[in-house]
């Protein structure tokens, strides 16, 4: 078994009530870091942790806490983003729902940590249900003095507000966030500045995913130390992984980082191997917006060692033979799937979310859902596989959110490693559009 | 007094050094050195507090961040929103990725523009057009229907042709912050994102004509010039009258002896310096209304004023001879471009030709 933070206690009944959850040893982070540490002794124990955002980017989250702008007499917010609305990931969501004081520990300590006196967690609006569970949670916390005015008698104060979104893929973007949070429309700001110096209301602010959060009372009670310890090389601690696709055992796990990429589907603690009787063809290993692969290269890299489940061993080789960890939306293809027609459904919502500011994004997305579509119903062009190409490539980098490199790579991605696979649909446009049809020529299948 | 001077930076543009205050952009730093250095902009207005950033026609590359930290950014930058820093040093147009990015920007601003230039009224003056021709192809790659939208009437004096429309957003900060009570924005997302007034109302209040001024394309023009004749063959003049709401500094569009438009007086990067109230812009078209001050010396660099569309920079094609042929011209006056008054130095022409005109097959 490995070792396992967040999801310790999610299965012990009545683990969403408080009084449960303070029964399994719940909120002594609280009491530890309000009690007997300064905000800067919990921001370096997260830096010695050397835990990175769980978002999608992995940025260090001791760093970005320490980025934060400190002016006087200007009140600084404390934002947990739980807008998690990549295809293929759903691990806030079943953290938020099964153990939400876990969160709301996370939350506080934080927010003591930065200084913020007031503290937000914006939910994608779909789930409502979510929403009314964190919001008796607080109630709870509130009732038992971890929450409100003078927590526990130190002299610290803090409002935690549940926000619901509008349920935009784009406001899951922090600055975006950040706008949405304002009341206004959710697009991404430019930038600099960023949200440390100016970010909700112009104060400065700091963005965390949930899992990042909460990890942090984790890291109170054991010291930073302890976590970094877990996990190889810099990607430290543990990771919750959604898990699905054609796997025996879809679900959501919580991993050690590091832990090989075939063990991780083959094993019967995880995934339980690809669905019985069919074959790996390939994996999205990090949500919808990370470089498709397929089946060999997601198993070893480049150089033939194992691949392993951590944030430099998947990146290993850039775009060319590695993808990305992202925010651990692992999706599992086998060779019934067909790659051109998921690259279109990808395609297809990055075009329904592009938020519509800046041109690249706004125009390009729909074009290469277009053409994608028009591939994928039979009507492609010889010249069509190169021009998806040259589109994404005009969109990669030159948008002011990251949404526009969220799609431009899984069609690159699709393209250069299932060329073949596209080809096909623009040669037998007949055979490729019968029901179910799917590329049979050769490929790696493992 | 010295010492409450700014020190100020030096920044280098395509090889060409500039000394500018600290806060300024590289857009307005290359706008200091000058037109065939500056970046263009389809979204940034100088006038508009928050403008800039969206279209990412200003993308430029920066190859070493400052003296300091002489490292190259990563990406190409908004050069609209980026501050300079001392030592900085910019390519614009000396470098291929920015050219082929900005190559790419047309191509996705016309993927959906319904190119009616021939009956737009804001060809001649338009921004986009200006773009295109200088890194446009004259083929598409895109064969898919463009994308449409139901008209919306929003008023008398204003129309929205939303089809044109690149959605730079200048109009919705316009609304923000010269009129005194936000009237529209934006309505939906991505490529359905539209500029409309939520529930169909007309715009009406003694400022909103200014959106017509800022608006890059054909999408937000005037009513009261509609269909009444081509930019080119009209005369900017400028006049000012005493007007009790604005400051009544415009210039007129004359036709012969018709004042057939009135607009705001432009600088020349096209950015209204003044805002003027709706009666000044369309209900006050008589001559005697105004005190003439002369005629509009701004030199603006254009499709047109560029002299681009000279018809001797083209080899005619056959059915070009034969329509000349046919054709039997009138003299008219009006044929002459009164923005080509001032001309520009011939360098700019042998830049722009032999990409502006392709070989005949």
């Amino acid at each position: 078994m490995t070792k396992k933070i967040l999801t310790e206690h999610i299965n012990v009944p009545g683990i969403d009530t408080f009084d449960v959850y303070r029964q399994q040893g719940g909120y002594t982070a609280v009491e530890k870091a309000l009690k007997t540490m300064t905000p800067d002794e919990i921001v370096e124990e997260v830096k010695k942790a050397g835990v990175r955002g769980r978002g999608g980017a992995g940025f260090p989250m001791g760093m970005k806490w320490s980025y934060l702008a400190k002016p006087e007499g200007v009140p600084r917010y404390l934002v947990c983003n739980a807008d998690e609305s990549e295809p293929g990931t759903f691990k806030d969501h079943y953290l938020m729902k099964h153990i939400p004081h876990l969160l709301i520990e996370g939350m506080i300590v934080s927010s003591f940590a930065l200084g913020a006196n007031k503290s937000f967690i914006y939910v994608r609006g779909e789930l409502m249900y979510v929403i009314r569970i964190l919001e008796k949670a607080i109630a709870e916390a509130k009732a038992k003095g971890f929450l409100g005015k003078n927590i526990l008698g130190s002299g610290y104060d803090l409002e935690l507000v549940v926000q619901p979104g509008g349920g935009a893929y784009i406001c899951g973007e922090e600055t975006a966030l950040l706008e949405s949070l304002e009341g206004k429309r959710g697009n991404p700001r430019n930038k600099p500045p960023f949200p440390a110096v100016k970010g909700l209301y112009q104060c400065p602010t700091v963005v965390n995913n949930v899992e990042s959060i909460a990890t942090t009372s984790w890291i109170i009670n054991n010291g930073g130390d302890a976590y970094a310890a877990i996990g190889v090389g810099r990607s430290t601690g543990t990771k919750l992984i959604s898990a699905s696709g054609h796997m025996r055992k879809p679900g959501v796990y919580e991993i050690e980082l590091g832990l090989p990429v075939e063990d991780f589907i083959y094993a019967d603690e995880w995934c339980g191997g690809i669905r019985p009787g069919h074959k790996f063809k390939a994996l999205v290993a990090g949500g919808s917006s990370v470089p498709i692969l397929p089946a060999n290269l997601a198993l070893t890299l480049a150089n033939g060692e194992k691949r392993l489940m951590s944030y430099e061993s998947l990146s290993d080789g850039g775009f060319a033979t590695g993808t990305m960890l992202g925010s651990g939306g692992f999706i599992l293809f086998d060779e019934t799937s067909c790659i051109v027609r998921n690259t279109w459904n990808f395609s297809r919502f990055y075009h329904h979310e592009s938020c519509g500011q800046c041109s690249p994004c706004r125009e390009g997305t729909g074009w290469m859902e277009k053409v994608l579509h028009r591939i994928e119903h039979g009507h492609g062009h010889q010249h069509d596989i190169d021009l998806l190409v040259d589109v994404s490539k005009k969109i990669e980098g030159n948008t002011i959110c990251p949404l526009g490199d969220a799609a431009a790579w899984p069609v690159a991605s699709a393209i250069r490693h299932f060329r073949d696979e596209f080809q096909w649909h623009i040669d037998h446009p007949t055979e490729a559009t019968q029901p179910g049809a799917v590329y049979r020529g050769e490929m790696a299948l493992v | 007094m010295e010492d409450t001077k700014p020190q100020l930076l030096t920044v280098t543009i395509d090889g060409i050094a500039v000394e500018v205050e600290p806060g300024t952009t590289i857009l307005q730093a290359a706008r200091k050195i000058g037109p065939d250095v500056a970046p263009p902009a389809m979204c940034y207005y100088q006038p508009l507090k928050g403008s800039g950033g969206k279209c990412r026609a200003c993308l430029v590359r920066v190859a070493a961040g400052s003296a300091k930290d002489p490292r190259p950014m990563p990406k190409l930058v908004a050069s609209c929103l980026t501050a300079v820093q001392d030592g900085m040093v910019v390519e614009n147009t000396t470098n291929p990725q920015v050219i082929d990015a900005r190559n790419g920007i047309v191509e996705f601003l016309l993927l959906n523009h319904p190119l009616d230039c021939p009956v737009c009224d804001q060809a001649g003056e338009c921004d986009l057009q200006n773009f295109a021709f200088d890194h446009g192809k004259a083929t598409t790659r895109y064969e898919e229907d463009r994308r449409t939208f139901e008209k919306k009437d929003i008023g008398p004096y204003i129309q929205l042709h939303m089809t044109r429309c690149i959605l730079c957003y200048r109009c919705v900060y316009t609304a923000d912050q010269i009129t005194e009570k936000r009237v529209h924005g934006v309505l939906g997302r991505g490529d359905a994102s539209e500029i409309g007034t939520y529930i169909e109302k007309a715009i009406d209040n003694d400022f909103s004509g200014n959106v017509i001024d800022v608006c890059p394309v054909g999408a937000l023009t005037d009513k009261t010039y509609r269909f009444k004749n081509r930019v080119w063959f009209t005369k900017p003049v400028d006049a000012h009258r005493n007007c009790p709401t604005c400051s009544g500094k415009v210039t007129l569009w004359y036709r012969g002896d018709e004042v057939i438009r009135v607009t705001a007086r432009k600088n020349e990067w096209n950015e209204v310096t003044e805002f003027i109230c709706n009666t000044c812009r369309f209900e006050t078209k008589k001559t005697s209304d105004w005190i003439i001050e002369g005629p509009t010396k701004v030199s603006r660099s254009s499709v047109i004023s560029a002299n681009k569309y000279r018809a001797d920079l083209e080899k005619p094609s056959f059915g070009k001879r034969l329509a000349a042929a046919e054709y039997k011209p009138i003299h008219d006056e009006r044929d002459m471009s009164q923005l080509n008054i001032q001309q520009l130095p011939p360098e700019r022409f042998a830049k722009t030709l032999p990409s502006a005109v392709e070989p005949e097959p």
